[in-house]
């Protein structure tokens, strides 16, 4: 897998999380996404960004065009320095939430995207890596 | 901040959310809205997605907040203009917003609001005769 362009996008407040979706949408419709692939990745980084802001206490997504042989994608890489997960199978189970959320985000972003992978190193801090391909083989 | 406009037509509060709607607006929203029901008894309150690219869980739950605390006020709400893929995607992330009733255009929304606002309070009264029997 090639990433054939990415930017970078720090999520301080909850205005970061609006150009989160703006550059989020940007790619998605270059990438050609149908309209209702859009508007699942967009939520689906809405809600990431927002699990970043409020649970990891701010951090950045790195938005990636990325390509294999036969496809072409989006792939999202949120970063914060918080705490961490403490239990993560709990925190992707619906109705689950620490926060004052509905407990939907972790959980519904992975249903909305193609892949989803969460990392929680010892040293604190969450890493959610989600991607959506363009044509699913 | 910017803050939301909130329209009155007769009994109902009108709502238009347009792109770009931030949290600290969804929440003041909810605040400015209950204030505006009570000041001018306001019997529905249609609030209208149309010009919205999406709905995440935070906004599923304003928009749900704002039904339950509008039906404690007596007051109805109706949510129109969903767009389709939006429908789709709540659907999928788990965003039920159940107790909100659905118009597919305002015009549609009205109709049903006035109608709500008819039944209910036919369902007062019945309910009022009822307890006078007990009494």
């Amino acid at each position: 897998m090639t990433i054939k362009s990415q930017e970078e996008r720090a999520i301080a407040n909850e205005n970061d999380i609006a150009d989160v979706r703006n550059s989020v949408k940007r790619i998605a419709s270059l990438l050609n996404f149908s309209l209702v692939n859009q508007t699942k990745v967009i939520t689906a980084a809405s809600e990431l960004a927002r699990n970043v802001l409020e649970h990891g206490g701010g951090g950045n997504v790195l938005i990636q065009l990325i390509a294999e042989s036969n496809r072409t994608g989006i792939r999202l890489i949120f970063a914060d320095s918080g705490p961490g997960i403490a239990d993560k199978e709990q925190a992707l189970e619906d109705g689950f939430t620490t926060g004052k959320g509905m407990g939907l985000g972790l959980g519904g972003a992975r249903r909305l995207m193609d892949e989803f992978e969460i990392q929680t190193p010892d040293g604190g801090g969450t890493t959610v890596v989600v991607s959506k391909w363009l044509d699913k083989p | 901040m910017e803050r939301i406009p909130i329209l009155k037509l007769g009994e109902i509060l009108l709502v238009t959310i347009q792109v770009d709607f931030h949290d600290r607006s969804a929440l003041a929203l909810q605040e400015d809205l209950t204030q505006k029901i009570v000041d001018y008894s306001s019997k529905g309150v249609l609030i209208d997605i149309s010009a919205l690219e999406m709905v995440d869980s935070f906004m599923g739950r304003v928009l749900g907040n704002i039904a339950k605390t509008s039906r404690l006020l007596d007051c109805n709400t109706v949510l129109v203009g969903m767009q389709p893929a939006i429908a789709i995607t709540i659907t999928e992330l788990g965003i039920t917003l159940k107790g909100i009733h659905t118009a597919l255009t305002a015009e549609d929304g009205i109709e049903l609001l006035n109608t709500l606002i008819q039944n209910g309070n036919n369902g007062q009264s019945k309910v009022f005769g009822k307890r006078r029997l007990y009494l």
